[in-house]
């Protein structure tokens, strides 16, 4: 059992509250930045999407685990980021700067779509969004003359001024960098008066109004920011599998989106990197235990979506805090051995209010 | 007496539809006075708070209000700028941020004093840090004056409920108000805490100068803590003065508790049964 000792507000205020924290977290670190000697080249593919992946989900743990607004449409914005940034390397831009347009134009049409979450709540947010999805997978298909429509589109290597990123490795290192600066802008927000009013406004909106939050404000900055994280993410993968074409941004990515998210942990920023761990193994743990299946089920279609529902429907059911949720428990249960109980994080319910359709 | 004002009511209305819940509703707090709403179920007591919290807005009728820069019309500002002005107030269901700490809640409440912008904060400038270690003394001092130390560090989501009324009043004066209002900060609670929420409402008047607008139904809380009352029923004015006027105010009496024939044979002392007949 670790007893922090604490002399100073400032320590409430820093990222790492103790050594242990300085301790992990640089060995993580130590770990991914030896990653391209360590692993073989396959596996360092995959950790470059997961990084990807934690990007656009950082984005979406912004707006649905702090906000509280839910988005099934954010494949949308994954998309918008990709094609801005496939059309303007093309042209010959440099990579920050299509980078930074990338997640500018998604951020600003993240703000367009926040407009109706003014309005509208919960259920009808998701279908505001959904919607919102199918008209953006539309435009990238029909928009030939400059989104090469269903046909698709190919995109150069990551060009910076003039250093062009030829070797996976390279780009690994392009994508941890890009990873690690958007998770402490995350965590920098979480802990300032921005990141506060976030989480005000999903616990009750009424009384956030009351405490002088601006809620039309926040909540467009939210989906705006969000977005852009999205989109950041989205030209990372657009450069990662060098083509790019509508039907990767469909509802079927959305939701691959949202079952991260909430796999991982709803309201953690833990959350949005075991959520995309648990998104990019899956389909590898998948493939392996295929074999040791009687072939009737084993080459079935669909078997992926079928074990990706039932893990779902376990999570919501079981451990609604997700895999972080789940490490926190053992965490306390290593921590207090043997003084766990069952109990310990179960919450009282309240039965003073209605759900308000969350 | 016109300069000590800090905000009027003059013939406020709302009408829901076909429902009057507050009609023609006028009265003046002074500054550093508790003032209390009092009346039956469905009085518009809540309403009238929700006019001046700017969730409403009324049908006809103003409020003003002394802002920092002068008497403004409070009926003209979006409802976020309320907090801003110096007005700060709790619910009566408890509108807490559940799933946030006793110390963050209280931290949402140093928002309207925020310096930063968006982007010092995204990269949590030195500015952002200063300001925070402020909001948290502030804090602190919310903290040790309720008596809140114990849980500063627990989630909402797992405190009693008389401790959650008690952080709800502490984030409403962590805004640094100059008027409080208090939507039934007696609700749920037990005597002994009720008696602390007196004593509380006594020292945020008299030692940090703030003037409260508060409605309640614990009659011993309102006589001892009130210097004015206004009993409200149907949303309409019954009466205004001291709790003990507005007590003996047949009025009252007729709106609480029925009509003086419907009780007189409850009565037990001839005295008041004297001053009833007379009202009828």
């Amino acid at each position: 059992m670790r007893f922090i000792f604490k002399t100073n507000y400032g320590q409430d205020i820093n990222l790492a509250k103790h050594g242990g924290h300085i301790f992990w977290y640089s060995g993580l670190m130590a770990l991914l930045l030896a990653a391209p000697w360590v692993f073989p080249e396959y596996w360092l593919a995959q950790l470059t999407f997961v990084l990807i992946y934690s990007v656009a989900g950082l984005g979406l743990m912004l707006l649905a685990g702090f906000t509280g607004l839910f988005s099934l449409g954010h494949a949308a914005f994954l998309g918008v980021g990709a094609y801005t940034q496939a059309v303007m390397t093309n042209a010959g831009v440099p990579f920050p700067i299509a980078l930074v347009c990338a997640a500018g134009l998604s951020a600003a049409v993240g703000f367009v779509v926040g407009l109706p979450a003014l309005r509208v709540k919960g259920i009808y947010l998701g279908i505001a969004t959904l919607s919102f999805g199918f008209i953006v997978e539309e435009v990238l298909a029909r928009w030939e003359s400059v989104t090469g429509g269903n046909a698709g589109i190919h995109i150069k290597k990551p060009d910076i001024f003039g250093w062009v990123l030829e070797t996976g490795d390279q780009f690994y290192f392009l994508c941890l960098v890009i990873t690690v600066l958007a998770t402490l802008g995350i965590l920098n927000l979480l802990r300032s008066p921005t990141g506060r009013a976030f989480v005000a406004i999903r616990d009750s909106e009424i009384s956030a109004q009351s405490m002088g939050i601006h809620l039309a404000y926040y909540k467009t900055l939210s989906f705006a920011l969000s977005a852009g994280l999205a989109g950041i993410a989205g030209a990372l993968y657009a450069h990662k599998l060098q083509f790019i074409s509508p039907d990767q941004f469909n509802i079927l990515q959305s939701i691959d989106l949202l079952l991260m998210i909430v796999v991982g942990g709803v309201g953690s920023v833990h959350g949005a990197f075991l959520g995309a761990i648990f998104l990019i193994t899956m389909p590898q743990a998948i493939a392996l235990f295929k074999d040791y299946l009687p072939a009737a089920v084993g080459q079935a279609p669909g078997l992926q979506g079928l074990i990706y529902g039932l893990v779902l429907i376990a999570f919501v059911l079981f451990e609604p805090m997700g895999l972080y949720g789940r490490w926190l428990k053992i965490r306390t249960y290593l921590q207090m051995f043997p003084f766990y109980r069952k109990g310990m994080f179960k919450r009282q319910k309240s039965f003073q209010k209605s759900d308000r359709l969350k | 007496m016109m300069d000590d004002l800090l905000l009027s009511a003059k013939n406020l209305s709302v009408r829901f539809g076909g429902v009057l819940a507050v009609n023609n509703v006028s009265f003046d707090v002074k500054q550093g006075e508790v003032f209390t709403l009092i009346g039956p179920n469905g009085a518009g007591k809540t309403t009238v708070f929700n006019l001046i919290s700017r969730i409403y807005t009324p049908t006809t009728g103003e409020i003003t209000y002394l802002g920092p820069q002068g008497m403004i019309k409070l009926t003209d500002q979006p409802p976020q700028n309320v907090a801003s002005l110096g007005i700060a107030r709790t619910f009566q269901n408890i509108e807490l941020f559940e799933h946030a700490s006793v110390l963050h809640n209280l931290l949402i409440g140093r928002h309207t004093h925020r310096t930063t912008s968006l982007w010092q904060d995204i990269f949590f400038t030195a500015a952002v840090r200063e300001t925070e270690l402020k909001a948290r003394e502030k804090a602190e001092e919310v903290i040790d004056f309720l008596g809140l130390q114990h849980h500063r560090d627990s989630f909402v989501a797992g405190l009693p409920y008389g401790v959650r009324k008690v952080v709800e009043m502490a984030r409403a004066l962590c805004t640094e108000p100059k008027l409080l209002l208090l939507d039934e900060p007696s609700s749920g609670l037990n005597v002994e805490e009720t008696d602390d929420m007196a004593f509380w409402i006594q020292d945020i008047k008299n030692e940090l100068g703030i003037t409260v607008l508060m409605v309640e139904h614990d009659m011993s809380l309102v006589s001892k803590v009130s210097d004015r009352v206004l009993a409200m029923n149907q949303g309409e004015m019954l009466a205004m003065g001291t709790p003990r006027e507005v007590q003996s105010d047949p009025g009252v009496i007729e709106a609480y508790l029925g009509s003086v024939d419907d009780v007189s044979s409850l009565r037990r002392s001839t005295a008041v049964q004297g001053t009833s007949a007379e009202a009828a």
